[in-house]
């Protein structure tokens, strides 16, 4: 038997994890060192998962595969596609930088507070996070996925609960009950959706017989597992809701704001650059493969909401006084993108879904990591209590610039090259939501635009004018962001290469090919 | 020979990598080495250009292929590089204009703390630009589309410090981004339609789809052709733009940026040429955009933004040329490269007068300059007779040829485009001689004008960095500014005449753009008369009003036009109450609307089935804890029942 290299990948830092919490509460220090050196670790091994991987060999490789309750058919079956390799490097290579710009969020605050921060525990939850999604990214036994998919809500909902922002205008009290307010609110809707897709994932067993994704696919694609509409509908249905809770798509989005505001900036981002990506992912492994007639049943209502996404997430983004909802509402039209090139049904569609999670996860990273740097320095999240930084630290004003250029998806800079595979993957085959959707570019150029004039430019407001530029670890954080940006806007080619084949497999269990143009003129 | 083509792009790109990555250790030597890249690129330039003149015309168009940028499905995108003749003239234009105002930009920013910084802006602005001449396909164009938009957001909002400068940068960026979504849908309907965006196969393809989708087409790229060459509807973000330092101006609209949609229309000539209705339109935008841009040059007293109407008024000449196909496309680019020379002089002209008078822009406050700076007043006057078309100067040509194709276009729209076309050229000898009599002639009306007028607050800071109001003491710049006025003085004289001669421009570019001769019903002497005797009336009212009566130094109230012209011909105003407070109460109630209630009906929803919401309440008492637990308490046992039921 092989070395379990997808099974180290995530118990490496669920280790990790236990490791840290067990640092004794004077260490901090050694506590946050440990910390960022299994992240290190598990970006080694992701590495390793990358470079092992072969883009045109089976469909599913490193594959581990052991009983596990036998009575029920569950099994602990690993293995990755080139999507799932692309979302397990985006995790690992994200984590580190999280941590490290989260390196004093969890500090004890100064004596008088009553409230304690166990730093440990802060960086023991990040760690058992990214254990959980990369073990879900991994799974292809419905039941695995499931249990990993509920049970990371578990540490979020202590990051979001109990480590919030020390920006609160209205005090220590107040903060603790909106902090709490928003992540109950996170547990509590994604506990429903998860819910719903747990009665699904049973009714799969009912029919099936077994939780393996390969088999049941299988089974599904040569016929010999018949499912009737109805039942094919409502499994679906099931399954996409909590995905799309998740994900979260329009009405499902309004825990995210309220989640990403009360939480820490790098919290944040591990909320929307890496939690919320595991829906996605879902819909396009889980929906697509085991219920390709439904998928494409409910495509016109998923794309009409993906599309009321793009533009009201775009809208609300422009009207938000508060730096980190206007960040969330502008996740919100971009997940939109990411659903519509999902479920749009093409090669550049998908292919460009998947690259946008990559893209989305490091461009808000880097765009809200510099906000959090922002935000900490003046204690507030309000734009209005901004004015002229850039004078002040053009450092930080430059690189928070670039984090909303590569936001609203400037050629050159990754984004672009996702957003518009995305767009053309839709117009291909619906031209009308492919032009609606375009509109999305103008509204994100909008806000993030209007974010940087409004804390970045004009005269200097004086609480803001002894503010430091960003320190040498802020740089360590921001820079490596900003070189991938711009390094997979100009030479993509790495991540699509890896991606292509395994959507061409999707396309293929979907029974669907892309539209082909009037003129062959490439020829 | 090929290799050499990244090249031009490499060298300023580089420039502006080192220049704002190098931080302040560079800030002694940053805008040399700015210039010098500047220079490096524009010598490549002409070792390519020397290269091709020695091939056939036939072997003219070189590619360079570096590496493949995106590939999915049928879905090719390539980083490959075209140099034909049509890339080439934009090639020398953009790097030997573009290394004049980066000269020029040493000496004027001389003061300016930020001028390593200013130079890393300029030298990506050149870039993007070359960029977008010499990609190969629409999609690489793109890049340097919007890269031409970001170079121009920094610059316009170079002093950011000033919300009017950060403002302008922003709508710059965003009325630009109207016209990219133009492009975007153009790309992705060639994609639909073509399989492909690549130039050659598209445009030798162009015939064998249905005119439909080329008008469609030809529409989109004309909606990014607006924006960016600041055509109406979209030319609201030009006279904004004058936020920027004056040397910024004369990069946008001389070399770089609104030259951008005539080489967008010209290149994509083939689908112009099969979609006669697109044409039309083009034709139709670029007349509209010449009168409007004529009429606001006329009506403001900033010297800057009367530059900016003439600028958006002679692009407009040059959309309307392209709109003509065949007959027009070279006289639309002979057109933008006479423009490149006598417009970037005039800028830096303005800037050398502002140079001299405490950058007070507002030409009520000039008056008889000429005996002050003379290298300014002559080189400034060179490019004034070159813009009204004085016969033999380079605008006498072009403009010329322009009006005449025009009329060649035949019936109805041929005399209507021909006669705005005439209009225009007579408005043009109004507002240009209107600039000239306020600016160098008459009286000296700062002496008695201690204090800036305040409808046209001062557009450079430095009225409160430099000095206090007091009476300027208006002078001659240094060389470093002066030579590059006079080189393009002398471009402004003489490049006209020299293209002419032998039809050498026609020839030189017609393999790329083809070349029809048209039929007009007027013979080209009578094109020339009527252009001169509009040219003299243009002059003589504009002599009645400004020379003869002295200046008024606060403007009278004006004829409803004037007060309309003033404001832009109202299109701010409509743009501020429609789109910017319509937008704001749209944000403002989906704001109210999602917080109450999508978040109230989701909620309320889940209520109806398990309480959520009445539980969400309670939150603060402490309670959804113990409910989070207890659900996923439940929903383990419920997985246990029934995996046992199952099992047993």
């Amino acid at each position: 038997m092989s070395f379990p290299l997808l099974t180290a990948t995530a118990a490496l830092p669920a280790v990790g994890a236990v490791a840290t919490a067990a640092v004794p509460a004077a260490r901090r220090t050694a506590a946050k060192w440990l910390a960022l050196l299994v992240s290190l670790a598990t970006l080694a091994l992701a590495i390793t998962v990358l470079v092992r991987f072969e883009p045109g060999g089976a469909r599913y490789q490193l594959t581990e595969s052991h009983a596990w309750i036998k009575n029920f058919g569950v099994r602990y079956e690993l293995g990755v596609d080139g999507i799932a390799v692309a979302l397990i490097a985006l995790t690992a290579v994200l984590i580190p930088f999280i941590i490290l710009a989260g390196w004093h969020d969890a500090d004890p605050l100064e004596t008088g507070s009553r409230r304690w921060r166990p730093t440990q525990g802060f960086f023991a939850l990040i760690l058992a996070v990214e254990a959980m999604v990369l073990i879900s990214f991994e799974s292809t036994d419905v039941f695995l996925f499931y249990i990993f998919f509920e049970a990371m809500l578990i540490p979020m909902y202590f990051l979001i609960g109990g480590f919030g922002d020390r920006a609160h205008a209205q005090g220590e009290e107040a903060a603790a009950t909106q902090r709490s307010y928003a992540a109950v609110k996170f547990l509590l809707y994604n506990l429903v959706g998860g819910l719903l897709m747990l009665a699904a994932v049973i009714g799969l067993y009912v029919v099936a017989g077994n939780f393996s994704l390969q088999e049941i696919a299988q089974a599904r694609a040569n016929g010999s597992l018949h499912m009737a509409t109805s039942t094919e509908r409502w499994l679906f249905l099931g399954f996409f809701f909590a995905f799309a809770v998740k994900a979260p798509l329009w009405p499902l989005h309004t825990w995210l704001p309220n989640a990403m505001q009360e939480s820490t900036a790098p919290v944040a981002v591990l909320i929307t650059a890496v939690v919320d990506k595991v829906g996605t992912f879902a819909m396009l492994r889980f929906c697509l493969q085991l219920f390709p007639q439904a998928s494409k049943w409910a495509t016109p209502v998923i794309l009409v909401l993906a599309l009321i996404s793009i533009v009201y997430g775009a809208l609300l983004a422009v009207g938000q006084r508060d730096i980190k909802r206007l960040v969330a509402y502008a996740s919100i039209s971009h997940f939109g993108f990411i659903i519509m090139g999902i479920f749009a049904m093409t090669s550049q569609g998908q292919s460009g879904a998947t690259l946008y999670m990559v893209n989305h996860g490091i461009s808000t990273a880097a765009w809200m990591l510099v906000a959090g740097f922002l935000i900490s320095r003046r204690g507030s999240r309000l734009i209005a209590d901004y004015g002229g930084v850039q004078k002040v630290a053009p450092v930080l004003a430059g690189t928070f610039l670039i984090g909303g250029l590569a936001t609203l998806s400037l050629p050159g800079l990754a984004p672009f090259v996702s957003e518009f595979l995305v767009l053309v993957g839709t117009f291909t085959r619906y031209p009308a939501i492919g032009i609606i959707a375009t509109f999305g570019i103008v509204l994100a150029a909008l806000y993030a635009l209007v974010l940087y004039q409004r804390t970045m430019t004009g005269p200097v407001k004086p609480e803001v004018s002894a503010m430091p530029d960003l320190r040498a670890r802020e740089l360590v954080v921001v820079a490596p962001l900003i070189v991938l940006l711009i390094f997979l806007g100009v030479y993509p080619k790495p991540v699509t290469d890896i991606v292509n084949p395994a959507v061409k497999q999707t396309m293929s269990d979907v029974h669907k090919t892309d539209p082909k143009p009037s003129v062959e003129a490439a020829k | 020979m090929e290799n050499l083509i990244a090249l031009l792009i490499a060298a300023p790109l580089l420039g502006a990598a080192v220049l704002l990555v190098g931080g302040r250790r560079l800030d002694r030597v940053g805008h040399w080495i700015g210039t010098l890249l500047s220079f490096v690129s524009f010598v490549i330039g002409l070792a390519l250009f020397a290269d091709l003149l020695g091939k056939s015309t036939e072997h003219r168009t070189m590619t360079q292929h570096l590496w493949t940028w995106i590939s999915v499905g049928s879905f090719h995108a390539d980083v490959t590089f075209r140099l034909d003749q049509l890339s080439m003239t934009f090639v020398l234009l953009i790097t030997g204009v573009g290394s004049l105002i980066h000269l020029y930009s040493v000496g004027y920013m001389e003061h300016d703390e930020r001028r390593r910084r200013f130079f890393g802006y300029l030298n990506l602005f050149l870039a993007a630009m070359l960029l977008l001449v010499l990609a190969d396909n629409y999609l690489l164009l793109y890049v340097g589309w919007e890269g031409v938009g970001l170079a121009s957001y920094l610059l316009i909002g170079f002093w950011q410090h000033k919300p009017s400068a950060a403002t302008a940068a922003k709508k710059a960026f965003l009325v630009n981004r109207v016209g990219d979504m133009g492009l975007s849908i153009a790309i992705m309907l060639m994609f639909a339609t073509f399989g492909t965006f690549a130039f050659g196969p598209v445009l030798s393809h162009a015939g064998d789809t249905s005119q439909g989708k080329l008008t469609a087409i030809g529409l989109m790229l004309l909606l990014a052709a607006c924006g960016k060459s600041a055509q109406v509807p979209l030319q609201s973000w030009l006279g904004d733009a004058m936020e920027g330092p004056t040397p910024v101006s004369a990069l946008i609209h001389a070399a770089t940026m609104v030259t951008a949609g005539v080489y967008l229309i010209v290149r994509s000539g083939a689908i112009f040429n099969a979609a006669p209705d697109a044409q039309l339109a083009v034709t139709v935008v670029g007349a509209v955009t010449l009168l409007f841009g004529a009429i606001v040059g006329c009506a403001k007293d900033d010297i800057k933004k009367a530059l900016a109407g003439s600028t958006m008024s002679q692009i407009g000449y040059m959309v309307l040329a392209a709109g003509l196909g065949p007959i027009g496309y070279v006289f639309a680019i002979m057109h933008l490269v006479t423009h490149g020379f006598f417009k970037a002089g005039l800028f830096l002209g303005a800037g050398s007068v502002m140079h001299g008078m405490n950058d007070e822009v507002d030409m009520r406050r000039y008056g008889g300059l000429r005996k002050y700076m003379p290298i300014t007043f002559i080189t400034f006057g060179l490019g004034y007779l070159a813009i009204i078309g004085f016969p033999f100067l380079s605008g006498f040509y072009s403009k010329d040829k322009i009006i005449e194709a025009a009329f060649a276009k035949g019936g109805t729209e041929g005399w209507i485009l021909g006669g705005v076309a005439l209009l225009g050229a007579a408005i043009t000898a109004f507002y240009m001689t209107r600039v000239m009599l306020m600016t160098f002639f008459g009286e000296e009306r700062w002496r008695n004008a201690p204090t800036p007028s305040p409808a046209e607050p001062s557009v450079e800071p430095a009225a409160e960095t430099r000095g206090e109001h007091t009476e300027p003491h208006p002078h001659e710049s240094p060389k470093v500014m002066t030579i590059p006025m006079i080189v393009l003085a002398v471009g402004s004289v003489a490049c006209g005449f020299f293209f002419n001669l032998g039809d050498r421009f026609l020839h030189w570019l017609e393999p790329v753009t083809g070349h029809s001769e048209g039929h007009s019903p007027v013979s080209t002497w009578t094109v020339t008369g009527a252009t001169l005797v509009c040219l003299v009336i243009g002059v003589g009212i504009a002599w009645a009003q400004y020379g003869r009566k002295p200046v008024p130094a606060v403007a009278p109230r004006g004829s409803l036009l004037t007060r309309a012209a003033r404001r832009d011909l109202l299109q701010d105003d409509f743009n501020h109450v429609v789109l910017v407070r319509g937008g704001e109460h749209l944000t403002r109630s989906l704001v109210y609307v999602d917080h109450t209630l999508v978040d109230g009906v989701v909620n309320g929803t889940a209520a109806g089935f398990g309480g959520l919401s009445g539980r969400l309440r309670r939150i603060q008492n402490g309670f959804a804890r113990s409910y989070a637990v207890s659900m996923f308490g439940g929903a383990a046992l419920l997985v246990a029942a029934t995996l046992l039921m199952r099992a047993v």
